[in-house]
This record gives C-alpha cells, structure tokens and sequence, in this order.
C-alpha cells in the first residue's frame, strides 16, 4: 500500500470515528445502546485476552473455511468446464445451494456437526464456494476460440487442453472470485458462531448484547470488520501477484 | 499428399451463403481463396480444417490430412515465452518438442534473439512471426492460412508474405484472403469466392513472393477487384 493510499484510508477512518461521535452528541443516546469510540476503546483493552482467544478462533475458522470453500468450488468448475452433461446436472444445484438463506442452515449444521468449529468452517466454507465455482467456470467456458481451434488441428488431447489452456486462461477470473469469497468468508464464520457455541468472536457479541455490554459486542464487532478487511486485502494481493501473467496481453 | 477437394455449400439459417461449389487443393501448391468478408471462405477452410462451423455444410471433404493452421489471431498464450508457443502443439499433446528443429525455426523466422521473451514483449509482426514459427513446428502437408496478415500495416504484412512464403515453400497451401494483392502476390492458383460461386482467376506467371509491382501481379490485382465487383451485381 502506497503512504498516499495509507493516507486516504486513516482520513477515512478520522472522519467515520468523527460521525460516530458526532451521532451520540446529536442524538444523546446512553452508552448502553451506542457507545462512544472511547468506550469501544476501553472494552477493547479491558477484554484483550478474552478477544485475542476469539479472534484466533475466528481466524482460524475463516482461513479454513475460505480453504475449503475455494478448493471445492474451483475443483467443481473444473469438472464441470470438462463434462457439459455433469455441469447440466450440477447447475440448478448450485444455485439451490444459494438460495438457502445460511442463516437457516447454520442451526441444522450446528445439529448434525456439534458446537465445535466444523459447522463454522462449513457455513463459511459454503458461503465461499459458490462466488469461486461460478467466477472460475465462466472463465473455463469463454477460453479464447482462436486458441480452441488451434489445440483442435494440433491433435490436443482434452485433458492437456484443460491443464495448459483453459485453466491458467481462466485463473484471473479465478482471482476475482477468490477476492469476493473473502469478504464471504468471515461472514459465515461469524454467522456459525452466532448460531452455536461459545467461541469465536461472534459468540463474544452475542454474549455481551445479551448482558447489555454493547461496548464489548462493538468491540468484536470492530475486530470481525478488520479482520475481513485485512483478509480481503491479502487474498488481493496475493492473487493479483499469482496471477498477472495468465491475463491477456 | 493428395489433392483436397470440398464439394458442396454452406446454408446459415436454411439460405445458401453460395451456388453448390467444388474446391481443389492441388499439393505442393499455394492456393489462394479471395472474397469479401462474410461470404463464407473462413467456413470452408474451417470445414478443410475439421473445425465446427455456425452454418450446415451440405457436401463433403476429401483427401484433407491433418492440417497446421495459421489465423489472423496469432493466438499467443500470455504466459508461455516465445519458444514455449512455437512448441505449443508438443505441449498439448504431451510430447516433448524437438529442441534441435525448434531452435531452427526460431532462426528462419527471426526469433532466435527473443525466445525467452513473453508475447507481451513482442510486436504485433513479431507476433505473428510465433504464429508462423508454430504452424512450422507443426510440420503439416497442408497448412491452412486464414487472413493471417490482414491486422498488419503494409510494410509489415509485406515482410511477412515474403517469410511466410519463402519458408512454406513446397508445402500445400490454402489462403484465405481479402486482399487481392495478398493473393496475386503469392499464389500459383486463385480462386474467387462470391456469393454467385467460386471462379477461378489467372495467378500471375513467376515464383512467389513476386514484388509488388511486378507488371503480371499489378493485372493479376486488377482483374481480381474486377471478378469480386461482378460477384457484388450478379
């Protein structure tokens, strides 16, 4: 990140703390519905080593999670690129898989796999596949025709085709849809934990809004926001890196 | 090889784009198939080729070998380097490319310095020059040009008539070309595609490449832009 970027970014930042504060003074709520900066501050302090164990919980269950969905949904799309029939078949599942609200599936999920982290890596792993399927699968299917005909008159074989044609012709679609699933991918995180168990940070912002500790359920809150922006910067960066030389010249 | 012949026509939406025809492709010969564009010359060629086309082909295809193809899309991948393309039909057919021809043919077609270099790095005729060097890695009896210079200017498309012809030299040929002096310049046998039929035109006397202003080629131009005028009123 440029210091220019870095800049623009903090001033960002000085001006939404700034509108917070301003809406408490403006509107005169009690801290015990919307706390001020200071306070989010002072619970962040104040529950450091309570937050430090849930953000590694979430972490954890983010970048596996993320691992997961993504392999799944660009090993799909490959399969699905290489047998229309199997993509044909697959296709409405897919969108079924979407169209289920997460929310009414995390509870199920808690049902069948417990309350430990695997129904959270599972929601967020779902909510991460379908963005890496789909993104990945329209790049498979739109391989530069000039390129088809010639792997065509020179006898290619399908397989090698898909290794050394169509797959690294689609890895920049691949990186946009790596790039959408990880801002998806805290969010199921978060959404499992909300559903079941007692870890993780989304469980620290349920149990705090049920003792009316709004300044500590902020306090995860500010912490989940960072970790989806850092993750999602990442993910940029390294598939942006990866991934230049395979876009079109 | 033997000759290639097509005999029959193509319809898009159930109208015939032209008359019933019969296209030969003699060996060792250049063939050049002139017309203007939309007319159908790419869709033979890609019925020669064995490549799916839009329309229905009613008619068949004889004698065609398996063909190297050359089109004005020099189809390069961004992240191969230059010999990596020029060997790009080992590659996908899990084969290993003989380094001893390639290095070769990177010499003939002037690539020799740039064969580490991506086709981001490379002019346009440079690239077109990978284009040529794959279709000879190919090493076909038959290779099939579809308006590979049309993207060029003229100076360049100049250069690479004469590459292209020098070093197919011997080969079986068809050309697919809009520009009439493409086809007068390097063709022992032209023939006009328009939507009256396939004509056969006169090629100028003498070996190709022949100079642009050689007085047979200049008559050659004149009376192809006259066949593909009649062919419009007919």
């Amino acid at each position: 990140m440029t210091l220019a970027r870095s800049g623009r970014v903090l001033a960002i930042l000085a001006l939404c703390l700034a509108l917070w504060h301003g809406l408490i003074l403006a509107t005169g709520l009690p801290p015990f519905l919307l706390p001020g900066p200071e306070a989010v501050a002072r619970a962040l302090l104040s529950h450091h080593a309570v937050l430090t164990r849930a953000t590694l919980r979430t972490l954890t269950e983010i970048l596996a999670g993320f691992a997961l969905g993504a392999s799944i949904g660009a090993a799909l799309a490959v399969l699905m690129a290489a047998l229309p029939r199997l993509a044909q078949a697959l296709r409405p599942l897919l969108l079924l898989s979407q169209v289920i609200p997460t929310f009414a599936l995390a509870p199920i999920l808690t049902l069948w796999l417990g309350y430990g982290m695997a129904p959270k890596i599972v929601v967020a792993a779902l909510i991460c596949f379908f963005p890496v399927a789909s993104a990945f699968l329209d790049g498979l299917e739109r391989t530069s025709p000039a390129c088809l005909d010639l792997a065509r008159t020179m006898g290619a074989r399908k397989w090698r085709v898909m290794a050394h044609l169509r797959v690294p012709m689609a890895l920049p679609m691949l990186g946009s849809g790596l790039k959408l699933a990880a801002v998806y991918a805290p969010i199921g995180a978060v959404i499992g934990e909300w559903v079941g168990g007692s870890e993780g940070l989304g469980a620290v912002m349920i149990h705090a809004n049920g003792r009316m500790r709004i300044d500590l359920a902020f306090a995860a809150l500010t912490l989940v926001t960072l970790i989806a922006l850092a993750f999602h910067a990442l993910v940029g960066a390294v598939v942006d890196r990866a991934f230049r030389r395979f876009a079109p010249s | 090889m033997n000759p290639v012949t097509l005999t029959g026509q193509v319809r898009i939406g159930g109208q015939a784009l032209f008359p019933p025809i019969r296209l030969e492709i003699p060996p060792g010969q250049w063939t050049a198939l002139l017309g203007p564009s939309g007319v159908g010359k790419s869709t033979l060629l890609r019925l020669i080729a064995g490549l799916p086309v839009g329309g229905t082909f009613e008619g068949s295809v004889d004698g065609a070998p398996q063909v190297a193809l050359m089109a004005q899309d020099p189809g390069l991948l961004p992240w191969l380097d230059l010999r990596q393309n020029a060997a790009l039909g080992a590659r996908l057919r899990g084969e290993a490319p003989d380094p001893a021809r390639l290095a070769e043919i990177l010499q003939q077609t002037g690539l020799a310095e740039h064969a580490y270099k991506r086709p981001a790095a490379l002019s346009g005729g440079q690239r077109q020059r990978v284009a040529l060097a794959r279709t000879l890695m190919e090493d076909r009896a038959l290779v099939l040009l579809d308006e590979p210079f049309s993207a060029l200017d003229a100076r360049m498309r100049l250069m690479m008539q004469d590459l292209t012809a020098r070093l197919l030299a011997g080969r079986s040929v068809l050309m697919v070309t809009h520009d009439p002096a493409e086809a007068a310049r390097l063709a022992d046998q032209i023939l006009v595609l328009t939507e009256a039929g396939l004509t056969p035109a006169t090629a100028p006397q003498g070996p190709a490449p022949r100079p642009p202003s050689d007085p047979g080629v200049l008559a050659c131009q004149a009376e192809l832009l006259a066949l593909l005028i009649a062919g419009d009123t007919a």
